[in-house]
Formats: structure tokens, C-alpha cells, sequence
């Protein structure tokens, strides 16, 4: 028999398995009339404090339920939510970088959907991965910390490119550190012109209140949907 | 960054499709990757040789083709490719401008024997 070679045209995106899934997971939450953010920052920017911020604001009207990506096979988070009423599942993703579509589908599983309003994806602490992997969820929200430093968006351009609300956290720091907020700014603008912001600080409560004025906005129109 | 979980992702396309096409075995894979993807080839050269052995794909050839990136200014709209890091409006020299495509990924294509 003889070996003949020839060429097949594929055309996929490498992406298309998890989009298929992310797809399904938006399904899921409209069903259930969710709006769902997926929170993604550095390790140590704040994500857990925000989280808790935000629902002890919210959660005298609004059901939250959390999902918390580590690398680690602890529930830490989870606990940090669960202590304040919400419900919080926790997924370990086994050393990856970053949540997946499936890894939160398996999360989705876990979670009274019936009796939430508003759910957190709180992704793993990483600028990079996060970036790439469409989860389905409504609105990506990035956490910046002064801190970090004011480079940020000029070193991690992808995730500063792609979110749709960036929270600048611990404000409350800045006349201790060296962070140039016009530099910042300029960055964030080069990558995503106009994008919404909001500084905050977890500690002093600064800030907080508007990023909840604007947030519950989008919550009423998820019921209405 | 996560070279591994990608690189099973072309295993899995490449095999469903060779497969669909009845191939014995796999020679190449032609892969178009967007200039803004912070994707290394390398890395994903070296996950590739270890997860496809004991696969049609084994021995195949990975070859990358870096597209470049598709920008619009916000300013002027003017509209234009960037090949490597990001530049103002090369018309109006403005900084408002915003990715329309860069960080794509897809299998293009593959040769087989049958």
C-alpha cells in the first residue's frame, strides 16, 4: 500500500473547547438572572477584602455567592465568605495559573443558583493567564493595588486590554508609596481608553460606595433580563 | 504562562481532524498566532513532543506564523498593524487607540500522511 501525503484545512481556534464551554456557563447564569464578575489581580491587590467589602455593602438586598480559584488545596477564601453568610465553593485547580470555563462550570455545580443575585469569580492571583481564558462570565473586573506600583499596565498590557472595570485598591496607601497616578492613568488609557474605574480603599471604606451605586445598576438589569 | 493546557488543546483538534480525514500519521501542524498573544513557541514545541508520543501526531513538526496586530485609533480612526510593541496613531500620533485583533490563536492547517 502506498503512503500519500496530503494537507487538510482545520481552522480552529486553539481556545474553541473552553469558549464552547464559557458559552454554556453565560447560558446558566442568565437563566438564573445572574450578573457575574469575573475578579481577577495580582496575589496579595486586595481580591478577597473587595469581595467582602462589596457584599457586606450589598447584602442587605442583594444574594451573593462566591467562586474562589486557588492553586492550592486550601479554603481559606472560601471560609472568609462562607463566615459572612454567602454561599462560596472553592476550586482547587490543581497548581494551573489561572480558572478555566470547566473549572467553573464545576463550581456553578456546587452553588444554590436559585438564591443568588450577584456571583464573584474570584480568579487565581496572576496578571497573565486569567487574561486568556473566556469564562462566560458578564464583566471582567481588575483589581490594581498602589503597591504594585504604578508600571502595571505597561508590563501586563493583555489584562489591562481586556476588562471592562478596573478598581484601583488601597488608595488609602498612597502617601506612603511611591506610585505616580498620572503615569498609571496614562498607561491604562493607552490600553483601554475610557475604561470605568473606581479607587477605593478597603481599609477606610473610601470609594467603596460607588462602585456599589454602580453595581447594583447592573444587578437590577440581570433580574430584569 | 499555561503552554501546557494549550498545547493538549492542539493535540486534541489535531488528532479529531486527522482522524476525520483517515490519517496514518501526522507530519505538520501550521499554527497562526496573533502578535499580542503571549504565547512562547518553544515552550509549546517542548510540552508538544512529550503529550503527543504514542499519537499520530508523534514527530510532527510545529510551525508558527506570528500574524500582526490590527489597531484603530480612537482620536482619528485611523486604522493600522502593529508588528511589535504597541505605537501611538501613526497618523495623529494620539494614545487612544484600542486592539480591534492581536491575540488570536488557531490551528490552520495540517499535513498527513494516509
Amino acid at each position: 500500500m502506498t503512503t500519500t501525503t496530503s494537507r487538510v484545512t482545520v481552522v480552529e481556534k486553539i481556545f474553541s473547547a473552553n469558549d464552547q464551554i464559557a458559552a454554556l456557563n453565560r447560558s446558566l447564569l442568565d437563566e438564573h438572572h445572574i450578573l457575574s464578575i469575573n475578579l481577577m489581580a495580582s496575589p496579595g491587590a486586595g481580591k478577597t477584602s473587595f469581595i467582602l467589602s462589596t457584599i457586606q455593602a450589598v447584602a442587605h438586598d442583594t444574594r451573593v455567592g462566591v467562586v474562589e480559584g486557588d492553586t492550592a488545596p486550601v479554603t481559606i477564601d472560601a471560609d472568609k465568605i462562607t463566615a459572612v453568610g454567602m454561599p462560596a465553593v472553592q476550586i482547587n485547580t490543581g497548581g494551573d495559573c489561572h480558572l478555566d470555563a470547566v473549572m467553573l462550570r464545576g463550581g456553578l455545580q456546587q452553588l444554590p443558583l436559585n438564591e443568588i443575585d450577584l456571583l464573584v469569580v474570584e480568579n487565581v492571583g496572576n496578571l497573565i493567564c486569567p487574561a486568556a481564558f473566556n469564562l462566560g462570565t458578564h464583566l471582567n473586573v481588575l483589581i490594581a493595588s498602589i503597591p504594585e506600583g504604578d508600571d502595571k499596565p505597561y508590563k501586563y498590557p493583555a489584562i489591562y486590554r481586556g476588562v471592562d472595570v478596573l478598581i484601583i485598591n488601597k488608595i488609602d496607601l498612597k502617601p506612603y508609596v511611591r506610585f505616580n497616578m498620572d503615569y498609571f492613568r496614562q498607561g491604562v488609557e493607552m490600553l483601554n481608553p475610557g475604561v470605568t474605574t473606581f479607587p477605593i480603599s478597603c481599609t477606610t471604606r473610601e470609594g467603596v460606595d460607588e462602585w456599589v451605586n454602580w453595581l447594583k445598576v447592573r444587578v437590577a438589569q440581570a433580574k430584569g433580563r | 504562562m499555561h503552554e501546557l493546557s494549550v498545547t493538549e488543546s492542539i493535540l486534541n483538534i489535531a488528532l479529531k481532524h486527522a482522524e476525520q480525514a483517515e490519517a496514518k500519521r501526522v507530519t505538520d501542524l501550521h499554527l497562526v498566532i496573533g502578535r499580542l498573544s503571549s504565547l512562547i513557541d518553544d515552550s509549546i514545541q517542548f510540552y508538544w513532543d512529550m503529550i503527543s508520543e504514542n499519537t499520530i501526531c508523534q514527530g510532527a513538526t510545529l510551525h508558527f506564523e506570528r500574524v500582526p496586530a490590527k489597531m484603530v485609533c480612537m482620536d482619528c480612526g485611523k486604522e493600522y498593524t502593529l508588528d511589535g510593541d504597541l505605537t501611538p496613531c501613526p497618523a495623529c500620533h494620539g494614545n487612544h487607540v484600542r486592539v480591534l485583533s492581536g491575540d488570536q490563536f488557531w490551528l490552520d492547517s495540517l499535513e498527513i500522511e494516509k
